[in-house]
């Protein structure tokens, strides 16, 4: 950690940011993630794009993955961080496999942990750019959980990151209920993706969506929303523009 | 067990393969001052005889809460013991605060044994001096776990360490086999027994003893000297009664269920293991 492996002089006009050994901005992000509860687990949607800026540069980047038993984790922001992040859960999974006992880290565990890194990394000034959404059931207890880059966490009965918190959650708020059913659940989910699909740039039309339930967790094949652009609207849209 | 030229190291191991200094660290144990443990399918009751040494002095703490939902009872070098329940505490703090989650017993069992094994192997340290009897909730149930100086562990539906705990085992022994049903009540009220059978004769009394019990839904926490005095005296009333006649009358009024739930535990037949053998 002593031995510095920056190539610039020591008289470089970059300042702090040749000290680059802490993360400074993302590369590869994903954007938004959004999950709910519904009666048998949790539902969740990602898309499949890692944009480098504002090129969409990856169009296959699977953004969610099961972890142990009971849990789920999707991510948007840094993609390398979340390979990170997965890294270390991995470990995890594995010393708590190892004790074979008959105990299990729970999704509220795995939550807390990914609490206590992402904080930890941003007190050092070093995070890793992620949000992150932990989902899963375990003796019939749904939890779903969101950590942010600066280790801001909380529960809820329905959750989105980025883009998502401002496009998904409202509808999230009005529609969904106790008890949805899958297919419910999934409509609801498809309804706020394709929100994002119009309206966030960062958004590609190729999609998986997650289940978890106390049998296991599933994630679907990718496919496509159908979109609609018959709005009047869009017909003429230069209608009354000044000028035209 | 005599003196001999293998005993001086831990690290020296004898012609017929012994470690003796942990032998002798387990000795310690047994000098100790007794502790007994039992469990139920949901419930721990840990039990100690607290002698001091002299009426003008406090005596020593054996019980000690780990965590909400793990206790310990120690006999041998209570120093060595009140050292590994802080560690004990540590780890079981650490974990909540990681994980939002209490530790569970079998894997904190598991790391208190490494740490006591690490020390039968450097030849600048020595065994720790004390046996702990540990009991905790976890996924699968309650626990009672006995931790040996040497670093073994094992698990216990109920166990006694300490001196004159060949006689508490001797009653846990023939009892244990209803141990998992009993009720709140009937588990304590063995503990106070078994705890009776170290005692010699002596009475027992409330002052002389601890009693603790750790179960689901119930965090652990020691008794306090009334409640405990209030078992004793309902199971003496009952013991003197089934001396006479062949079944308990419900005399002393508040413990009146509690009696008849002994009773029906005894099976009619045992009835006199209630009195103390050395009473007849």
């Amino acid at each position: 950690m002593q031995f510095m492996a920056s190539k610039q002089p020591e008289n470089s006009l970059l300042g702090p940011e040749s000290d680059s050994q802490r993360t400074l901005y993302p590369y590869v992000t994903g954007t938004s993630v959004v999950a709910l509860k519904y009666k048998d687990g949790i539902l969740m949607a990602a898309d499949m794009g890692g944009s480098y800026g504002s090129t969409l540069r990856y169009k296959s980047v699977e953004r969610m993955k099961p972890i142990g038993k009971h849990s789920l984790l999707g991510a948007s922001g840094e993609i390398s961080d979340f390979q990170e992040i997965l890294h270390y859960l991995d470990e995890l999974i594995l010393y708590d496999n190892m004790w074979d006992d008959g105990n299990s880290l729970g999704p509220k565990e795995v939550h807390n942990y990914l609490t206590r890194v992402m904080y930890n990394r941003r007190n050092k000034f070093n995070p890793l750019w992620n949000s992150l959404v932990l989902g899963g059931v375990k003796n019939g207890q749904k939890y779903l959980g969101t950590v942010s880059m600066i280790g801001v966490n909380f529960e809820d009965n329905h959750v989105a990151t980025g883009f998502g918190n401002h496009l998904a959650r409202p509808i999230l708020r009005q529609e969904w209920h106790e008890n949805l059913s899958f297919e419910d659940g999934v409509r609801l989910l498809e309804k706020c993706m394709r929100v994002l699909l119009y309206r966030d740039r960062s958004a590609i039309n190729k999609l998986q969506i997650a289940k978890i339930t106390e049998e296991g967790s599933t994630i679907s094949q990718p496919y496509s929303l159908k979109t609609y652009w018959e709005f009047s609207a869009f017909a003429n849209p230069a209608q009354g523009a000044v000028g035209s | 067990m005599f003196r001999n030229q293998y005993d001086t190291d831990v690290t020296t191991w004898s012609p017929a393969g012994r470690l003796f200094q942990v032998e002798y660290a387990m000795e310690a144990v047994k000098q100790g001052s007794a502790a007994i443990g039992l469990r139920s399918k949901t419930h721990i009751v840990l039990g100690c005889v607290n002698k001091a040494n002299s009426e003008l002095s406090s005596h020593q703490k054996k019980i000690f809460k780990v965590d909400d939902h793990i206790g310990v009872a120690i006999a041998g070098l209570t120093a060595d013991g009140r050292v590994l329940s802080r560690y004990m505490r540590n780890e079981c703090i650490n974990y909540s605060f990681t994980y939002e989650s209490p530790l569970p017993v079998g894997r904190l069992v598991v790391q208190l044994a490494d740490k006591a094994q690490v020390c039968t192997q450097r030849s600048w340290k020595r065994p720790y001096g004390v046996g702990l009897l540990v009991a905790g909730l976890d996924e699968s149930g309650a626990h009672l776990y006995y931790n040996c100086p040497s670093g073994n562990y094992f698990e216990y539906q109920a166990f006694a360490i300490g001196s004159r705990s060949q006689a508490a085992k001797t009653y846990l022994e023939r009892r244990f086999e209803n141990f998992a049903d009993s009720s709140w009540d009937d588990l304590v009220k063995d503990a106070l027994m078994a705890i009776r059978e170290t005692l010699q004769g002596e009475t027992l009394k409330s002052s002389i003893c601890t009693v603790a019990v750790v179960g689901v839904g119930e965090p652990f926490h020691i008794l306090d000297q009334e409640t405990v005095q209030q078992m004793i005296d309902a199971f003496e009333v009952v013991g003197e009664q089934e001396g006479s006649a062949a079944e308990p009358d419900a005399a002393a009024g508040q413990e009146a269920a509690a009696e008849q739930g002994a009773a029906a535990a005894d099976q009619g037949g045992s009835t006199d293991e209630c009195v103390a053998p050395m009473d007849i």
